[in-house]
Parts: structure tokens; sequence; C-alpha cells
């Protein structure tokens, strides 16, 4: 980025907040990069000769004639099939002693796909946790967040999706990563020797924060590039966007804007919608599947993050922590897939849609039986029953430890229902239960 | 002499220019920026200086950019063949554009210029006409489509010729008429209209007096919507909103069709264009794609123009009404576009309403459902529009200024509930919450008793009150225990689930029961009346619940037959002989 043939050098800086300057300048473009003193930064506003700068790393002992460098275009990403296997910071440098990259120069934040050349997604992306390929079955094209306490190991249940999912590319966009969690990343990729089909984007907690702002953009024009020039299935995989949000909120206030809900900028929806959007499924066959964190407080899903998140993206998987188990589970109630429709008995066995709704109306009647039980309420044999197909169900099917394919966990699904249920109680339809009820030896 | 400009400010998606003449509030202007043009709408005027809102990505947009401002307000662009498009919000056809994204600065013509249109004259020389006056007709799909004097002449004309039937394209002249100054004026079958405006050429907007159906047993029975009336969906995500806004636009019995995805997901739009062209209109028989137009702004597209979406979609409405139609455009979601307006308010510095929504939200969402409505045209019969906008409240919450604001404007609200869309029952519309003050319009219920039956208004309320109660003593025999009530208690509260799982409850995936034409609505609506108006005697709690579980199982089956067939019949007679073989309770003069 310093090697730019043409750059334009100013040193009249006549404010400076906490996170932007004001410098006069002419012939400057919108959103264009400019160095401050050394640090990058962009261009956010420009009113006649006075041009508005958001510096990523913070204003901390810049002076008013500290030198401003305008690198005359907004910031851009070099693709290339070099960027498999490596990692980069928030301005898409490669770190770790990495060599710049062949490829060709793409603006980060592009325009949109034409929604008329969409097309609808239609693939099934296998993961092995029952959790979600039975109950919420991830497509490609798709875009879907894990709501999650900062205490559960969504980075870790990322990280397995990532490599079981069969995705010709893995992206990672780090936010606010911590420097353990993004080695932890590191280390798995590496371990499963599929380092060099993933791209890393990376901002820590020890970058400043505004810098996540670039992430997922980066994460995507590479997706981008993988996806529609080149067909690939990409898998990106965004971690943590409330993180994201957050940086949104320092960056909005320092302009003045006027927040609006939890402090949130109002244009918070088309932030997010800008990115979660690309998420495509191409008519060459390539496509982007979004899989990404919102970090929740205390399980609060009326916030504003994960309620705009919920209202841009198709479904949501929340963890919990099952107490009947100790294990972590995929909840059956508050998880929503809102594309699995479009795979679930048509790519996968016929059988699927009817078992994964009794399995849970099943695990539903469990849950009124102990509701039943800590009331005091006396049990019947049908809630006893329930009970102990709950906790099978949540231990050898809902839990994130599991990795099995999609025909055994429908098989593991009608041994328990036989196990404890007659074929009436199940209520499937008759000619699946013809076919699937397991027949005792 | 067109005014022209420089670009003297950027902050994001707003613009000032200083102007070198004359500029309108509203005006359309382009701003050059690395050999594209950008649209941009003049939102404020403050002496030379012009605040812009451009439609596009202001990336690279500098100081001094020049500005040519084109003399006109946003326009839609109106004649045959709008019918199977699709747009986004500033009515460009989306499936003509080559590039696989959306490059900014291009634009490209909504009609097709070259198509022939079999024209049918409908004046003749000699006749009085004005602005909507049909002049004659051709056939656009499943339409007869009028070609009208346009909205904007002013006054009375003459007719001086018009062409002979035959074929022509949309840019010749197929009429001539004569204004009173005895200027001559040519009539093509293509006009424009400013969206903002709302087109007035018609005699008077009375009031609904008719029923729009839908096929949705909660929305037709028990809070219908009038045809040419307002109704909105709050909702909180994942609690329908989407599918049933889809399976109206399927099922409703309307002429056109207008989709206006405003800030929501591409993959919804997907689905329309993907499976519109192969369903069939279930009035018609032709496929749904024949009567749709889609105007589509994603979430993911410039705000300014997700704004404008809405505004076209009316515009468009507005103008099939005039020929007569009955028209039903659905806006998905219109919080989005409240949306559009807070961040452009925010960039203005205006000071700010609740929840930094602009102070005069309320007065722009109530203006704009104003524009619905059935008018009595210039040349006698009707037309419609009737408006559906689904609300997005800001974490379920109805307290939100969207809602608030909107539930001043439409008149029919259907409230989505998470507790009902968490425990299954679709589509998840509140029956208590939710209301149709058409219900109280005399009209309508003249239209319900001479239609359906008489006492029909008197009887869904009836059903409403059931509802309620059952709600009530649910929630004592939740405190009491199974136990602790009287049995008849349970007998209440199963009354009001039968209403619920029966007729409340509707499959929209289900090929037979999605779709529930309003005859066959009123005749399950009295078998099921007719059973809650009976007093069963129940041995027990248990008894009771088994009993009403086997007739709702009976019921629903009879739901998901085709109405009037075998099977429907078979179940019916389970039916009644459940019914008629459970013991009743003995009135005091000893009636059963």
């Amino acid at each position: 980025m310093d090697t730019q043939a043409f750059k334009k050098i100013y040193t009249k800086i006549d404010n400076i907040t906490k996170a932007t300057v004001t410098v006069m300048a002419g012939d400057v473009g919108n959103e264009e990069l400019a160095s401050v003193g050394g640090r990058p930064a962009q261009v956010v506003r420009i009113d006649g000769e006075r041009v508005t700068l958001q510096v990523f790393a913070g204003t901390e002992g810049i002076s008013t004639d500290s030198e401003v460098v305008f690198y005359g275009q907004p910031p851009k990403l070099k693709v290339g099939d070099g960027l498999a296997g490596h990692i980069f910071d928030a301005f898409g440098r490669p770190m770790f002693g990495a060599v710049d990259i062949e490829g060709q120069e793409r603006e980060i934040g592009g325009p949109t796909v034409n929604p008329y050349k969409r097309e609808q997604p239609s693939e099934f992306i296998p993961t092995g946790i029952a959790g979600i390929d039975l109950n919420n079955a991830l497509v490609s094209g798709q875009k879907i967040p894990f709501f999650a306490d900062p205490d559960q190991p969504y980075n870790q249940v990322m990280a397995m999706v990532a490599l079981r999912a069969k995705a010709d590319k893995i992206i990672l966009g780090g936010m606010g990563l911590t420097n353990d969690d993004f080695l932890y990343f590191k280390n798995v990729f590496d371990n499963a020797g599929a380092l060099d089909r993933i791209v890393f984007f990376v901002n820590t907690t020890e970058n400043p924060p505004v810098e996540r702002l670039l992430v997922p953009d980066m994460a995507l024009t590479a997706a981008e590039y993988f996806a529609a020039d080149k067909g690939e299935k990409v898998l990106v995989l965004l971690t943590d966007m409330t993180l994201y949000a957050d940086a949104l909120a320092i960056v909005s206030n320092r302009m003045d804007q006027i927040p609006s809900k939890d402090s949130m900028p109002g244009s918070l929806y088309s932030d997010l919608a800008k990115i979660y959007e690309k998420a495509v499924q191409l008519p060459n066959g390539g496509s982007i599947t979004i899989v990404a964190v919102t970090t929740l407080n205390g399980g609060d899903i009326t916030h504003a993050v994960p309620d705009n998140t919920g209202y841009i993206t198709e479904g949501q998987l929340f963890l919990r922590n099952d107490s009947d188990t100790g294990k972590v589970i995929v909840d059956p109630f508050r998880s929503l897939s809102r594309l699995k429709q479009l795979v679930i008995g048509k790519k996968t066995r016929e059988d699927h849609p009817q078992v994964m709704n009794a399995a849970v109306r099943l695990y539903a009647d469990a849950a009124g039986a102990k509701t039943k039980l800590e009331n005091g309420f006396d049990l019947s044999d049908y809630d006893k029953r329930t009970l102990k197909f709950a906790h099978d169900y949540s231990n050898e099917l809902l839990a994130i430890d599991v990795n099995i394919d999609v025909e055994k966990m429908l098989d593991i699904a009608w041994s328990l229902f036989a196990k404890y249920f007659t074929k009436a109680e199940v209520s499937v339809k008759a000619d699946l239960v013809e076919k699937y009820w397991p027949v005792k030896q | 002499m067109k005014t022209t400009g420089k670009v003297t400010g950027v902050t994001s998606n707003l613009v000032t220019v200083k102007a070198d003449g004359p500029v309108s509030q509203n005006e359309i202007c382009y701003i050059t920026v690395g050999g594209a043009r950008l649209m941009s709408e003049v939102i404020k005027v403050d002496g030379d200086k012009v605040s812009v809102q451009v439609f596009e990505s202001t990336r690279g947009l500098r100081a001094g950019a020049p500005v040519e401002f084109d003399g006109h307000m946003l326009e839609v662009t109106l004649g045959p063949g709008i019918l199977s498009r699709i747009y986004d919000g500033l009515q460009n056809d989306l499936a003509k554009l080559e590039t696989l994204f959306l490059e900014r600065g291009v634009y490209n013509d909504p009609l097709d210029w070259q198509s022939t249109w079999q024209f049918t004259p409908i004046a003749v020389e000699g006749d009085i006409v004005e602005a909507a006056s049909w002049i004659g007709s051709v056939p656009e799909r499943s339409v007869t489509h009028k070609i009208m004097v346009p909205f904007s002449f002013k006054g009375r004309y003459t007719v001086k010729s018009v062409v002979p039937a035959g074929t022509y394209k949309i840019t010749d002249t197929v009429a001539v008429v004569t204004d009173e100054q005895g200027r001559d004026h040519d009539i093509t079958m293509v006009q424009k209209w400013p969206v903002r405006e709302a087109v007035t050429a018609y005699r008077e907007k009375p009031r609904p007096g008719r029923v729009m159906e839908t096929g949705v047993r909660a929305i037709d029975t028990f809070n219908p919507l009038a045809e040419g009336g307002t109704g909105f969906i709050p909702g909180p995500f994942g609690a329908g909103k989407t599918v049933l806004q889809h399976t109206i636009s399927r099922q409703a019995d309307a002429d056109v069709i207008l989709m206006v995805a405003c800030g929501e997901r591409a993959n919804e739009v997907v689905e329309i264009f993907e499976e519109f062209p192969k369903l069939d209109d279930p009035h018609t028989g032709l496929k749904l794609i024949e009567r749709t137009t889609i105007i589509c702004n994603t979430s993911n597209m410039p705000v300014a123009a997700r704004e404008a979406s809405v505004y076209t979609g009316m515009a468009i409405g507005e103008y099939y009404r005039a020929m007569g139609l009955k028209v039903l455009i659905l806006a998905d979601s219109t919080s989005r576009w409240a949306q559009a307006l807070r961040e452009m308010s925010n960039r203005l510095e205006e000071l700010p309403g609740p929840d930094a929504f602009p102070m005069d939200l309320a007065a722009i969402i109530s203006n704009f459902y104003s524009r619905a409505g059935i008018v009595r045209l210039v040349g006698g019969g009707t037309g419609s529009v009737t408006f559906i906008g689904t609300v997005s409240p800001a974490g379920g919450n109805l307290k939100e200024p969207v809602t608030e604001s909107t539930k001043k404007a439409a008149r029919c609200f259907y409230a989505l509930s998470q507790q009902r869309a968490d425990s299954k029952r679709y589509p998840a519309i509140d029956p208590l919450d939710s209301y149709s003050k058409y219900l109280d319009y005399p009209e309508i219920e003249t239209y319900l008793e001479e239609n359906f039956e008489k006492g029909w208004v008197s009887k869904v309320k009836e059903a409403k009150t059931m509802v309620q109660r059952g709600k009530e003593v649910y929630e004592q025999i939740n405190i009491l225990g199974d136990d602790g009530v009287p049995v008849s208690y349970h007998d209440r509260y199963w009354k009001s689930e039968l209403i619920d799982f029966c007729f409340l409850q509707q499959d929209s995936f289900d090929a037979i029961d999605s779709n529930c034409p309003l005859e066959r609505q009123r005749y399950m609506f009295s078998l099921i009346m007719n059973i809650c108006g009976k007093n069963f005697a129940h041995d027990d709690f248990e008894a009771c619940s088994t009993f009403y579980k086997e007739l709702i199982n009976l019921i629903r089956q009879m739901n998901y037959s085709e109405f009037g067939s075998e099977s429907f019949r078979d179940y019916e007679a389970k039916v009644g002989k459940l019914v008629g073989d459970h013991p009743k309770e003995k009135e005091e003069d000893g009636r059963e």
C-alpha cells in the first residue's frame, strides 16, 4: 500500500477527535484510503475542502502537522489463487512473513449480485453434527449465525463445521479474536492438513477495534473471487459479528451520529445486510455460504445486534448446555434453518422431514413432562418414557460431539422411537413406519 | 437550459451540491463519477446549496464533480408490458441487465420499446375525455390493459382521432386529442408519472364495501380485509411474515399482484421468480407470474432506492387500478423503508423523534397508506388498490415507532405472535390482538350478510369471545390444576382449542388446506360453531380432552380433503356421529 505512484501529501490538520482527523485537502474521493502520521485511514466525509478521515488505529499522538497522504483509491485486496493457505491482517497485508501474492487488485465492499442472476440454493452441506444436519440442515448459499453466549464453545463448533463441510475454500474473518482463539483455529486447521484451502483475515484483540470494519469485506472479496471467478464452493466464517457491530457504534458515535436502539447506529440493519447478503448461489455452480457468530448478552435476542441479524440471516443456531447429559447441544426449539426444506427429504433420505418433526415433538413432550415434575404433579407412563427418550436423543444426536452421516442419524432416531414408543405415539406416515421401523431381533 | 451544479460535500450517500439555477424539491439529478452517472434525488434546498440522496454507492466521489439536474421528479414509466417483470426500486428491468453484479450508474428501459401490441379502440372521434379516460385496450397477459389519457393531462379534451384496431408499437401515436385551447396532443401507449404523487384521476373514493378473499381463514373470516383496504402484519423474525405474504400473493382474489421486496433477503425474491412461473393462479388457472410484477430492492441494494421502491410499487398499482382492475400490493417490509428514512434524516442532522426515526414518520406512513382504496373511475366502474405491508418490529416489541405509526394508518392489524410460532400454530396470527376495523363497517356487514349468511358478523364475534374465554380458563386450569376446576371449564377450554386447531390454523404448505375459498370457510365455520354451541356432558376432564382431540383430528382431516369430496363427506359423517353420540347436559327446561 506504500508503493502507490501518485500520492498527495498534506500537513495541515485542523481537527482531531479520538478516531477522526479533518484536513484541508482538494480533489479527494469518498472512501479513499490515506495514511495519517503513518497510520492507515479512510475518507468518511467531504465538505468542500475539509476532508474528514477515520484513523483506524486511533489518533493518540497525531499532531496538527502530521503528514496526511492520500492514495487515490479505496481499500483493495489483491486476489489470486495464492491467497489460499495464508494469513492476512485487516488491510489484506500478509502476516507472519508471508510475501505479497500475485494477482489482480479488487475493491472491497463491491457491488451486489443482481438478484435475478441468483440461483435458488439447493445443495445440502453436511457437517456431521446431528443438531445441525438433522434438525437445521445447512444449504449452500445460505447465511446463518450461531447465537451463543460468550462462555459457549462456538469457535470450536465453527471450526468443526468448517472442516467437515465439503467446501473448496474456507475463509475465516476474525474480528476481535483473542490471540488464543486465533492460534486455536490455526492449529486445528493445520493439524487437519487443511491449511492450504484456508484464507485468514484477522483482527485480534491486540489490534485497534476500528480496523475490524474492514475484515468482513476483505473476507468476502476473497470469497467472491473464488466463487464467481473460479466457480468454487466457498465457506466464509465470521467471528464475532457482535464485536464488528461494536466497532460500527464506536465510529458512528465519533461522527456525532444520533444512536438508535442499544446505542447502535441507525444504519445497523443495512450495514449487516451488506455483509450477509453476499451469501449466494451462483449460476456457474460457485457459492458463498456464510456461517457467523453473534455473541449474546445472557441469551438476550432482543438486543439490536441479534435482532437485526435475525431479520437478515436465514435462520440461527443456538447452543445450550444440557443439564441432563452435561453436554453442549444444538437447541432444537430455538434453532432454525430457513432453507432446510429445500434439501431435507430431497437431497437426503425421504423420511428426514417426518423423523425430524416427530423427534422434536417428542422432545417437546419431554420438556412438558419435566415442567410437570418440577411443579410436583404425577408423571404418566408416557411422560416417563419421553424423559428417557429426551436423554438419549440429547446424548446421541443433539450433542455437538456427534459426528455421523445423515442416514446414521435417521437410523438412530428410528431406533430411539422403537425403544420408547409405540408406532401410534410417534405418528409418522404409515408407509415410512413400514419401511424404517426397526424389527426386533 | 438545464440546471447544473458541482458537488461540494459527501457524507455516505448524502451529497451537497452547489447549483447554478432553479432546483425543485425531489427533482432528479445525475452526478458523474468515474464515467458513471449516479441517479440522485433532491431532498433539501438551502439557497444554492442543495442536498441530494444518491441511489448508488458514492465511493470515489469528489468535491467538484459535475451534477446535471433533470427537471422532473422520480417517475415510473407506465404502459403495456409491466406484468411479469422484475424491477429494482427505480424500475430498472433486472432481467435485462447483463452483468452478474449490479454496476452502479447502469439504468435501462422498464418497457420494451420494440414490442408490438394488438390495439382495440374504445374512444371514438368527438368523445370528451380527461385524464385516465380509456382510449383503447391491448391484451396484456392475464388482463385487458387499457390505454388511457395520461394522468398528467389537466382539464377536458376532445378526441380528434383514434387509430383503427391493429398492431402497434408502444411508442406509436394511437390517438390525438384536442384541448380546450384547440391544441392537439398525441397519445401513445406509454406515460410517465412521478411516484411520490398520488394519482387522483378518479371520480371519488367511496368506503370499501366488499371483502377481498385471501384463502386464509384467520384473515377472511376472523379479520377480513376489504377490497381497497389496508392491512399490516407485524411480527418478530421467524414468526412467518414472509410465508404469510407469499401465501396471500398466491391465493388472493386480485387481477394484479405487486410484490415489493423492500430491504429483505434476496433468496426470498429468488423463490418468487423461480416458483411463480410454475404455480397456477387459483382464480384464472393461468400461471401466477402472469399477474405478478416484482419490485425488488433487497437489503444489500442501495438504501435510498429502498425507499423509492414502495412508491414505485404504489404508482404502478394506481395505474392498473385506473383500468378498473383489482390490484393487491404487498410490501415486505415497510420497517426497512422507515429505516432508510431514518438513515437519511440522521445524515441531514435533523432533530430525531422516537428511536431516532424522523419526526414526520407517522405522517409519511399514513400518507402512503392513504393512496390505497377503491375508486369510482372517470368512465364509470370501479378499480381498487389493496395494500398489505409487513412490519419488522425491533426486538419483536410492538411498542416501537414504525408499528405504532402504521397502526394509526392501516385498518387491519394482523399481529404475528412469537408464542404461537413457537408452538407451531401457523399462521401465527394472534386471534385476540389482531383486528379488522372493516368488521364494524355497516357496508361490509351488509355484504357479509348477503353473501355469506344472516348474522355472520355476530357469529364471528361470538367465536372471538369463545377464544378469549378459552384463554382465560386455560390460565385458571394452569394455576389450580386439572382437578381443581369444574369439568365445564375444560369443555370451554377445548372449544377454543377446537376453533384454533380446526379453523385458525392452516397448513400453508399443504396443497388443499393452504387455500380455503370463502364458500368453504363459511361451511366449515358454521360446522365448527354449531358444535361449539352444544352443551356436552363429560365424565371427567380426561374424557373431555379425549373427545375433543378426536373431534379435532377428524375436522382437520376434512381440511386436508378436497371440499365436498367423498373423503370429506366421510369425515364429516364421522364428526356428525361423534357429536351426535356424545351425551349432552340437560337444560333446565328439559331440552338437550
